[in-house]
């Protein structure tokens, strides 16, 4: 049995122009272990696929389709049975580690929280295991630390706080939204590393969110590139990195500056702009801004496409490219 | 030409005192950083949080005053202008901010937005005021008839511009950029670094550009500075020094980018 199992997820929204899907045919499952990367732009659907993971939509969302944890459907759990499972059984790292610390209590404290709630140790027990989890991610000077407030680290070691706290009780899956974007790039390299040795030593499912590239391709095993709240691309990332094929992909590679381009190249551009949620055409979402698009592209959301072993696009119009490519070669 | 010329700059902060009776601790937050940056050419700035950029983008732009050192634009010492002076200045010198949702006024429309610095640094009248703006937005690839919507009917990507033209408006000779792409998506963050590129070959601007993104700076700039607590720690063009490091600090942040 997968560890997580996704299928069919649609996620609607309640917004003042009237209902709006933030997700649509989103399915995808992963084994115990398995690391996977979910990528795109704002709005895109990536962040609210980890939320509907978390079971944090915001208020009024409908949820249709199925999200299966060991083989427990989630989309139907009430609210308590959440409460059982977050920071139980799906451990979660947000972006921002200021916001996601309590700026009152201490850092031994938050860690120590999830173990009383859902391990049932006592307070002497708990801390214990709080300086055990400081020094697995690496924080110098744990125990000091323990008694510390989170104003009184670096955002480096705030965001090693965080991972403890989501560890603390050894979840079986790890969601992780951009949980290097506020921080400089030597940090996070070294928090990124930390992550995969936790997911390795440990065996959890790991889910990375990014908007960078760069960040996914050494540390996923299998890429998802989502658009207009939908996967539109997917497969193994060396795949996905040396074989892209969906025109939002080869977009989104294309406009990204590499070292070693020479002073004053242009980058290629997507024209337009991502389409607005309550706006989204009941087609391919990336067709107004496609340069292959045909009729046909706008009539329904395009089916996935096989373009290699589990390596899949949403995309009508990949014959173009593999034409294109083939000529290239002749 | 040379524009901006940056010598022995320091600046030293002053810490809340810890006890009483003791001397208050001073941070130095920038050290002895020299260079001279010629009229139309890019500097990019890299370094971690804490290595000083800032400090130096608000020193070069005479929002503090320097510990030590000058900063001389076309020869004057902008920290020893009398105000007059300075506000003519001031003209001279713009700046773009990282994130565009915060450094533009929602309650203000484009056109009180963009044509603000022609009315305060060179008492521009209204119709002068609503024909530079229009100009400026057309360089920036927005319409004339944006000028009467507010920021909140823009893309990131959108605000970002408008910030850029707010900061042409005036003809400055110098923009200094704090991280004006990082807050962007990837395609926009194209965009808006094509057309930064695009607005110095047609009017010549000089960029001081502050970055943590080494692919970037690579692009637009032709020579770039490392900081490293406050002090420059190499200093060359981007294309060789990113090939070959000299320093143990640039060959850490140059392992650190991700995805290589």
């Amino acid at each position: 049995m997968p560890l997580l199992e996704v299928q069919d997820l649609r996620v609607t929204l309640q917004t003042a122009r009237g209902p709006a899907d933030a997700l649509r045919e989103v399915s995808f499952s992963m084994e115990r272990g398995e690391t996977i990367g979910l990528i795109g732009e704002s709005g895109c659907g990536k962040s609210m696929t980890a939320l509907a993971l978390m079971g944090l939509l915001p208020e009024g969302a409908r949820v249709t389709g199925s999200m299966r944890l060991d083989g427990t459907e989630l989309t139907t759990l009430a609210e308590s049975d959440w409460c059982a499972l977050r920071g139980h059984r799906i451990g979660m790292v947000f972006q921002e580690p200021m916001t996601a610390l309590n700026p009152l209590h201490t850092v031994g404290r938050q860690i120590a929280e999830p173990l009383r709630l859902h391990k049932g140790l006592d307070a002497r027990a708990a801390r214990a295991e709080a300086l055990r989890l400081l020094e697995r991610v690496h924080l110098p000077q744990a125990r000091a630390r323990l008694d510390a407030h989170p104003h009184q680290l670096s955002g480096g070691q705030r965001q090693r706080v965080v991972i403890a706290i989501a560890l603390a009780c050894a979840p079986d899956l790890l969601v992780a939204d951009e949980p290097t974007t506020a921080l400089d790039v030597t940090i996070q390299r070294e928090v990124l590393d930390l992550i995969g040795e936790l997911v390795r030593d440990s065996g959890m499912g790991l889910v990375l969110i990014s908007h960078n590239l760069g960040v996914m391709a050494d540390r996923v095993q299998r890429l998802f590139v989502m658009y207009g709240g939908t996967v539109s691309e997917y497969g193994p990332t060396a795949e996905v990195f040396a074989h892209h094929a969906h025109p939002y992909s080869l977009g989104l590679f294309a406009a990204r500056p590499r070292l070693g381009l020479a002073r004053g190249t242009r980058l290629a551009t997507i024209p337009g702009r991502v389409p607005d949620l309550a706006d989204l055409p009941v087609g391919c979402p990336f067709a107004d801004r496609c340069a292959r698009v045909v009729p046909a592209c706008r009539v329904a959301l395009p089916a996935p496409v096989a373009l290699g072993p589990g390596h899949m696009a949403r995309c009508l119009r990949l014959d173009v490219q593999t034409h294109a490519r083939a000529e290239a070669a002749a | 030409m040379t524009l901006l010329a940056v010598e022995h700059l320091g600046k030293r902060y002053r810490l809340p005192r810890r006890n009483l009776f003791a001397a208050a601790p001073e941070v130095q937050a920038l050290a002895d950083v020299n260079f001279a940056l010629q009229a139309g050419r890019s500097l990019g700035i890299v370094g971690e949080s804490g290595s000083g950029k800032s400090t130096l983008a608000r020193l070069v732009m005479a929002l503090e005053v320097p510990s030590s050192g000058h900063v001389r634009l076309d020869g004057d010492d902008l920290h020893a202008l009398d105000a007059a002076a300075l506000r003519r200045a001031r003209a001279r010198l713009q700046m773009v901010f990282q994130d565009p949702y915060g450094s533009l006024d929602p309650r203000r429309t484009v056109l009180q937005t963009v044509a603000e610095p022609l009315a305060v640094l060179h008492g521009a009248g209204r119709a002068e005021q609503r024909e530079r703006a229009a100009e400026v937005l057309d360089a920036v690839g927005l319409r004339p008839g944006d000028l009467g919507k507010y920021p909140h009917e823009f893309s990131g990507g959108q605000r970002q511009r408008i910030a850029i033209a707010r900061a042409l408006v005036t003809r400055p000779e110098l923009i200094v950029a704090d991280e004006p792409v990082s807050a962007l998506d990837v395609s926009v963050q194209a965009q808006v670094l094509n057309l930064m590129q695009d607005l110095q070959e047609r009017y010549g601007v000089t960029y001081l550009f502050i970055s943590h993104d080494l692919a970037v700076v690579e692009l637009v700039c032709d020579e770039v500075i490392v900081l490293q607590h406050g002090r420059v720690v190499e200093h060359g063009r981007p294309h060789e020094m990113f090939r070959r490091p000299q320093h143990a600090y640039t060959q850490r942040l140059l392992a650190a980018v991700p995805g290589r």
